[in-house]
């Protein structure tokens, strides 16, 4: 009778030690994990240099101070660039006046049809500010290789082409760090909350410059 | 006992305004809807969107219904206000959006209906002859495989608009 009874402590000393064992496994994994997430963010975004209207050079640095929302795209982008950009200018309506606050820019990947005049007057269409740049294929390849972001001529009809690009707009705070991201067809309300914290909360953190 | 009475009155008048006024709702709708029909399809309420300045492109939608037993397919369309028309697919792979043009057409299936949409298949304008102002009405041609030429009045609704204006324009 000893032996049954000292297999069953041993069966239950094995189950709990495999359960702690799986217990830390998943809490391992998951700070593992977080550590990732927090590498990742700090991996998007960075130094740029590239072109405004008029000629007007503008690098990261220039945006410092205020928290701003970067996106890339190109004027002959039938349905997401002007889209987002709408979405955008609909949430800053919303915000009111502290959307002041914010900086919008539109990254034209498509430097060899977009100049920096044309693509200003496209985002000037819309009601708030919002600043177009654009600069050598090997700029453009810069910034979006620094913010993670893919783009690449899909062939159309006739020679023309298509751009196919990552849509998401990058939350940047004013210090350049990655926030987060508003996904195409986010749903508004949600837009307008993530801009209205990236206002709030995504200011000088530690003072500017 | 009169406030009463006057304000069963009262119901019953607004009761009957909101009768009325879904009534007419009801029989204007069909007056308001904006479409044409060509053979068994009907083309139901083609729009686009206002284009911010300088733009080259827009995206054209619609809804269209085959009420036929055979297929037939979207295979073209034409516009005055573009150089160039193309049937484009748009889809997402993750974050990244692509874009492609359709080889073949779209098939509209018999006793079903195709919807082209935002982020999804669409009427690719391009080389646009003037910017698209919100409120206003383009002409352009679809073309069918079976059904042939059919001309179209595309409604431009607002910039970022994501589904069309509704009974805000006569035919």
């Amino acid at each position: 009778m000893r032996a049954p009874r000292l297999s069953f402590a041993g069966v239950a000393l094995v189950l709990t030690l495999l359960v702690i064992a799986a217990t830390a496994l998943v809490v391992v994994r998951a700070i593992d994990d977080r550590r990732e997430a927090a590498a990742d963010a700090a991996r998007i975004g960075g130094p740029f240099a590239l072109t405004a209207a008029g000629g007007r050079q503008v690098t990261d640095r220039d945006l410092r101070g205020r928290p701003f929302a970067i996106f890339f795209g190109y004027t002959r982008c039938p349905d997401v660039c002007p889209t987002t950009l709408a979405e955008i200018d609909a949430a800053r309506d919303e915000i009111g006046p502290s959307s002041d606050g914010l900086q919008v820019v539109f990254v034209s990947v498509d430097p060899g049809r977009d100049s920096p005049e044309s693509l200003q007057d496209f985002v000037g269409s819309f009601r708030h500010p919002v600043l177009g740049l654009t600069g050598t294929p090997e700029q453009v390849a810069a910034i979006t290789a620094a913010y993670r972001v893919f783009y690449e001529k899909a062939p159309g009809a006739d020679g023309d082409y298509l751009i196919n690009h990552t849509a998401a707009v990058y939350l940047m705070d004013g210090e350049g760090r990655f926030t987060g991201t508003i996904s195409y067809q986010e749903d508004h309300a949600v837009v307008v909350a993530k801009l209205r914290r990236l206002i709030t909360e995504g200011g000088a953190i530690g003072g500017q410059i | 006992m009169s406030f009463d009475f006057t304000r069963l009155g009262v119901g019953r008048i607004a009761f009957a305004i909101a009768l009325t006024a879904t009534a007419a709702f009801h029989i204007l709708t069909p007056a308001f809807a904006h479409g044409v029909k060509v053979g068994d399809l009907s083309i139901q309420h083609p729009w686009t969107r206002a284009t911010p300045e300088g733009a080259k492109v827009a995206g054209g939608f619609l809804v269209i219904k085959n009420a036929g037993t055979t297929a037939d397919r979207l295979i073209g369309a034409t516009a005055d206000f573009a150089g160039k028309v193309e049937i484009h697919e748009m889809t997402m792979d993750g974050d990244v959006m692509k874009m492609r043009p359709v080889e073949g057409g779209i098939e509209i299936p018999p006793g079903g209906e195709v919807t082209l949409k935002p982020g999804s298949f669409h009427i690719m304008f391009m080389g646009l002859k003037h910017g698209l102002k919100q409120g206003d009405e383009e002409k352009g041609t679809l073309v069918f495989e079976k059904a042939g030429s059919v001309e179209v009045e595309w409604a431009v609704d607002a910039m970022g608009a994501k589904e069309p204006g509704h009974g805000d324009h006569t035919p």
